[in-house]
Order: structure tokens, then C-alpha cells, then sequence
């Protein structure tokens, strides 16, 4: 099967800095990876790099359209950058506020994508607004409430409802699941397992959470200092772990 | 005529500045050409942005009219009239059919245009998309790349919350198939007065420092949704002095026990039916 998306050697820096170094690998549909590693050690900037939010200093990013085609992003314009993020691709934040439209109700933070391409029949918008804060485990009736209303793990879920309402080919998600307690972590990690798994999605996920690689990801790169120091099966990584930093990772997962 | 001005106020040079950019608004219906708004013997939302549109199209024939809400006899119609009678020694109207120039604010005249007219609007906010995206670099890009799908939130919530569109003025349009356009605080009601419209039509924003323009025969859509199409307001009452049923209705509160009534909020076509309606 052809890759979705292929990074090569992709590096970006800030200034004298390095926020990543050298980057590659590929993406197949309907795979999870994830990205692992401390604080610090260039996951977002990679995500950021990779989903053209950022501009990579070397190295390039090339993903495969609906049509079959190739697209490099680094030479895409900002209108084909913006249309592949309203059409193909979803972006989760870390922080649901920035993902979320606060000062409109969940209903339209819903439908706000299917607006941007050109739906205009408000009834049927509304009904794809209710199935999905259903499909995300919040109840239907709050669909004219403010989202700042709204819990932390329901914020979350709307921002993923938001996001997959378009049935997005590629999904990119940066720590989804960080700054939420435990129990609810594991209700959104279960709904996130079922969502990718039903709507086959592609998805990169950055999380400093070996646990949720575990649950989620068949793939895990592991990063430290802005580069990749292992990549491989998420299993084999986690069970038997080659390089230092991974073993130091695994390691020190508290277990009971 | 006062001659210690300049002809209408502004020097050549400012005029020549605001021409270069009206003509530059006027080939690109729609669109919000910048420039440099001046200092005006008047604050900010009195029609700074307006009167410069004004003074830059006036000519020693222009005949120039002033509403202000529909009325050509409230302070800052009759102000604005005077000062170009002091600064330029034009006549000036209050109606429709005599006038060359028009400025408004928050009304189109019921009476139709024609094409050797000019209306021109004071605009306190050109950006339609303002209230959901406060960056102007965003808002500038969404124009760039015609992105409107935001606009249609802000319909949605107004369905969600009103069970109907309840945005009655400022109601946005899409200007030649292109630019989502502020036809400035007018009521819906005045909408469709905007498409293909034989007067040109110029806004002024003077705190934004924006001007743009709607062309003749120009077509203007107002927004809407497929089971949710554009509606004009309706009023259960005609006009109590002129009898109109097919005019925009102000409602006067006329006594202390809440008694009512309505009456035509543009007063040269109210006058001037009633004139009609005793000969």
C-alpha cells in the first residue's frame, strides 16, 4: 500500500537552536503514530513542521491527495495549504480553547467546517452537528450552549467533533488527552481508539504518554534533543527497548 | 461661500488621493481600498469617512442631499448640509429626485435611483467579518482567498438562538459573485435596493480608513441559508401620516401610556406623498 505521507530528513530551526533534526518517516492510511519524548525534545515542532503549520528549514513533506496525486508541501500556496486543511486533513490543539470558536455555541463549532465547504442547508447542518456531539458522548440537548460552559474532557470531545465532522483523511493531534485527569483521559483515548478505527483515519499524535502510544499507536517514534532516537512497532519499542533514553523512558512509567 | 477654505473643505492634493482610491474601490466591487482618512471638523462616527467621499465628488452644480436615518431634518444631516454649503456654496435638497449627491447614514431613499446619481454611505465598520475575526491580517487573507464559510456561523447562531435570521441591519451581502461586503448599518429592508442599483454607490469609513464601492447594475446577494432564505422586515401597520404599506416603518412612542405609532422613516418620501395625496 502507498504512503499517505512521506516526511524526509525534515529539520527546523529556531535561530541557533534546534527545535528538530532530520526527520523521516512515512504515513500509510488508516495508521496511527505517535510521537513520544520529554518536554522540550521537538514533538510539536515536528507536528507543526509536518501539518505546514510551521516552515521546515531543510528537508521536505509530501502528502498524497484524495485524487492519487502528490502534493510538496513546502512549495504549496497559501490557499492550497488552507484548502487541504479545511478539506483533508483536522487539526486537534492540546488546549480545546484554541481549537474551539468560544463565543459561539457547540452547534456551530460543529458545523463551522461543513459551513467552510459550502454547506448551506441549515436543518441538515444541525442534524450532522447532533450526530456527531452524540457520536462524541455529549448530550445532544446542549447544542446551543457556550462551550465555555462546558467541562474539560467535553471541550475536548467537541474540538474532536469539530475536527472529524468533515471526515478528514489526516488527522494531526497534539497532546489531546494532557491536562485532562485520569478517568476521563481514558474515556476520550477509548472514543479516539473507536473514531480512528471506524472512519479509518490516518492520525499523528504527539503525547509524552507512553500509556496512550500503548493503547492507540501501532507505530512510536521516539525523540530527545530534536531528534529520532528509535522508531519502530509500538510494542517492540515499549517491551524492548534498544537505545538509552527509550529503556530511561519506559523505565520510569510508575507502575503498580 | 466661506473663501478661507479650500473648494469643499480638503485640499486638491487630499482630494486627489480620495479620487485615486474611489476609482481603484469602483474596479473592485467589493473591495476595501485604504486610505489616508484626514482629521474632519467632526468626531469620528459622525461621518468623517462619508464627508470626505463627499467632498472629494463634489462639484460647484452637485446638488447634495443629507439623511441621516431616513431624515433630512435631524442634527447631523442638517450639519453636514450646512457645511458644505459654508465650505463649497452648493445648493443643497432634501429631495431624492433634485439631488446629484446623496449622503447617508443607516437608509437607501425608497424612491429609485438613478444612473447620474451617487450615494454615498458612512461606514462605522467596512469589515463584515470583524465580530468573529478580530486580526485584520486574518480577515484580509479570508477576503484574499474568498473564505466566507465564517459568516455563515455567525447566520447559524441567529437560527440557533432566534429560531430565525435576526440580524436586521448591517445584514452582510456578497458584492459581484466575489467580496462579502458591510452595506454599512442600513436595514435589511434597504438590501435589495442595493442590486443592480443604476446609482453608484460609495462608502466612506473614516476611523478604518477604508473606502469601497458597489458599482452600477452591480449584482449584491445577501447571505442566507437554502431552508432559511432572506427575508425583508415586515410591519402590520402603513405609515400614519402618508398611508404607505411598502415603506420602512420607525416606531414613535407619542405619549407617557405607551401609545404608538408609525411612520415612514424616510421623510422626503413621506412628504412627498402626502403632498400628492392633497392635490
Amino acid at each position: 500500500m502507498s504512503a499517505l505521507l512521506q516526511v524526509r530528513n525534515l529539520s527546523l530551526h529556531y535561530g541557533p537552536r534546534v527545535g528538530c533534526q532530520d526527520v523521516s518517516f512515512d504515513l500509510h492510511p488508516g495508521e496511527l503514530l505517535c510521537i513520544v519524548g520529554e518536554s522540550g525534545s521537538g514533538k510539536s515542532t515536528l507536528l507543526n513542521a509536518v501539518a505546514a503549520q510551521l516552515t521546515p528549514t531543510a528537508g521536505s513533506v509530501r502528502y498524497r491527495q484524495r485524487d492519487g496525486e502528490w502534493l510538496e508541501l513546502g512549495t504549496l500556496s497559501e490557499a492550497d495549504r488552507r484548502r487541504l486543511a479545511r478539506e483533508e486533513w483536522g487539526f486537534v490543539t492540546q488546549n480545546p480553547r484554541d481549537g474551539l470558536r468560544l463565543n459561539v455555541s457547540a452547534g456551530a463549532n460543529v458545523a463551522e467546517r461543513l459551513m467552510a465547504l459550502g454547506m448551506r442547508h441549515y436543518s441538515q447542518l444541525r442534524a450532522t452537528a447532533r450526530h456527531w456531539l452524540e457520536r462524541v458522548e455529549i448530550d445532544p440537548t446542549r447544542i446551543d450552549d457556550a462551550p465555555t460552559s462546558f467541562s474539560g474532557g467535553m471541550q475536548q470531545r467537541l474540538q474532536i467533533a469539530r475536527t472529524l465532522v468533515t471526515q478528514p483523511r489526516l488527522v494531526f493531534m497534539d497532546e489531546p488527552t494532557a491536562g485532562l485527569d485520569v478517568s476521563v483521559q481514558a474515556r476520550i483515548l477509548d472514543l479516539l481508539r473507536r473514531l480512528v478505527n471506524e472512519l479509518g483515519l490516518a492520525a499523528v499524535m504527539v503525547t509524552h504518554d507512553l500509556a496512550v502510544a500503548r493503547l492507540l499507536a501501532a507505530r512510536t517514534i521516539v525523540m530527545q534533543g530534536g531528534r529520532v532516537v528509535e522508531t519502530g512497532l509500538t510494542d517492540q519499542i515499549l517491551d524492548d527497548p534498544q537505545h538509552p533514553y527509550t529503556q530511561l523512558l519506559v523505565s520510569s512509567v510508575l507502575t503498580t | 461661500m466661506t473663501p478661507r477654505y479650500n473648494f469643499a473643505f480638503l485640499d486638491e492634493d487630499t482630494k486627489r488621493m480620495l479620487r485615486r482610491a474611489l476609482l481603484k474601490a469602483v474596479a473592485i466591487p467589493g473591495y476595501q481600498v485604504p486610505f489616508g482618512s484626514r482629521e474632519m471638523p467632526l468626531p469620528y462616527g459622525w461621518g468623517t469617512g462619508g464627508i470626505q467621499v463627499t467632498a472629494a465628488l463634489l462639484g460647484p452644480d452637485d446638488v447634495l442631499k443629507v439623511i441621516d436615518q431616513g431624515a433630512d431634518d435631524t442634527t447631523n444631516a442638517v450639519n453636514i448640509r450646512r457645511f458644505f454649503s459654508r465650505v463649497a456654496g452648493i445648493a443643497t435638497t432634501e429631495h431624492t429626485t433634485d439631488a446629484t449627491l446623496i449622503q447617508t447614514r443607516h437608509r437607501i431613499p425608497e424612491t429609485s435611483l438613478r444612473e447620474d446619481q451617487i450615494l454615498i454611505f458612512q461606514v462605522p465598520e467596512p469589515e463584515p467579518l470583524r465580530t468573529l475575526e478580530p486580526r485584520e491580517a486574518e480577515t484580509r487573507t479570508l477576503h484574499a482567498l474568498a473564505d466566507y464559510g465564517l459568516m455563515h456561523v455567525k447566520l447559524y447562531e441567529d437560527i440557533a438562538q432566534y429560531g430565525h435570521i435576526a440580524t436586521s441591519y448591517d445584514y452582510p451581502v456578497l458584492v459581484d459573485g466575489r467580496f462579502l461586503t458591510s452595506p454599512s448599518p442600513i436595514p435589511k429592508f434597504d438590501n435589495p435596493k442595493l442590486d443592480r442599483s443604476p446609482a453608484l454607490m460609495l462608502f466612506g469609513a473614516g476611523r478604518e480608513k477604508r473606502l469601497y464601492a458597489i458599482p452600477p447594475y452591480t449584482s449584491v446577494e445577501s447571505l442566507a441559508f437554502d431552508d432559511h432564505p432572506f427575508e425583508l422586515q415586515r410591519w402590520d401597520h402603513q405609515c400614519a401620516l402618508c398611508g404607505s404599506g411598502d415603506s420602512y416603518l420607525d416606531e414613535v412612542v407619542v405619549d407617557d401610556h405607551g401609545a404608538r405609532m408609525f411612520v415612514c422613516s424616510d421623510t422626503d418620501y413621506c412628504s412627498g406623498r402626502r403632498v400628492e395625496a392633497q392635490a
